[in-house]
């Protein structure tokens, strides 16, 4: 996962690059919180673009990074989902919570 | 009488959560003889992912154990078997609600079951407490030709 940070609109945009399952959640899940504590943003953004595959440790990974961003006061959005990845999330409900993009 | 399949396999790992990708990605290979559409393909490994994350987090609880999966192959149909010698399920029909989950704080959506039976034509769990659980589930891949019609059909209609 790479992750940018653009300090004029307080954005932190994470770029998912692996397969989402239990195994990759758990680096995804310390990288981001460890990335949005050091920056505190406004806006957090996470990019499905290169996502091949997601089971639903994704819905787990993506309710309890919107949480943080709640607590924090940023919004969660999520993009560039593929067919199989906004069926996992639509299936959840958790698309009536994040923006998407 | 033994059923009689075309084709079958047995696959038996450590599990470590490392070994979902390699037990979605060989199942799907298995798979590819019944020449399914990638949206086939993804729905089994979505499933087989899922399976296996329950018997390496519920079933053994991270510890050490042998995750098993048994695949057979009949006519356009895949079955897989799917079992951990683990801690078991007490009450099936709670586990399978969706949304419930043992594991809150492991950020566990409690969607498992709920993706499996809904990617999958059939989904069955047995489950003896102490003992362990299989998950036994199938999925029919449609002919191409029948696809081919559908597609047609929907071209048609537009």
């Amino acid at each position: 996962m790479e992750s940018k940070f653009y300090e004029e609109d307080k954005l932190l945009v994470f770029t998912i690059t692996e397969e989402i399952d239990d195994c990759s959640v758990q680096k995804i899940r310390r990288i981001a919180d460890y990335e949005i504590e050091r920056y505190m943003p406004k806006r957090i953004v996470f990019d499905f673009d290169c996502v091949t595959f997601m089971d639903s440790a994704g819905i787990g990974m993506i309710i309890g990074r919107y949480k943080f961003a709640s607590m924090i006061g940023a919004t969660l959005e999520i993009r560039n989902l593929n067919a199989s990845v906004k069926r996992i999330f639509e299936m959840s409900g958790i698309l009536k919570l994040v923006l998407v993009a | 009488m033994k059923e009689i399949f075309e084709n079958e396999m047995k696959l038996e790992f450590i599990s470590k959560s490392t070994n979902e990708a390699f037990a979605r990605v060989a199942v799907a290979a298995f798979a590819a003889q019944l020449d399914p559409t990638i949206e086939e393909i993804s729905d089994i490994k979505t499933a087989v992912s899922e399976a296996v994350t329950n018997c390496i987090i519920h079933g053994y609880e991270n510890k050490q154990g042998i995750v098993k999966i048994v695949g057979h192959l009949r006519q356009n149909e895949i079955i897989l078997e799917i079992s951990d010698k683990g801690k078991g399920i007490e009450d099936i029909e709670i586990a399978k609600e969706p949304l419930y989950t043992t594991k809150p704080n492991l950020e566990r959506s409690g969607m498992g079951f709920t993706i499996m039976e809904s990617f999958m034509d059939r989904m069955e769990i047995e489950s003896i407490v102490g003992l362990g659980t299989k998950v036994t589930m199938s999925k029919k891949i449609k002919p191409k030709l029948e696809q081919e019609d559908e597609d047609f059909k929907m071209f048609t209609k537009c």
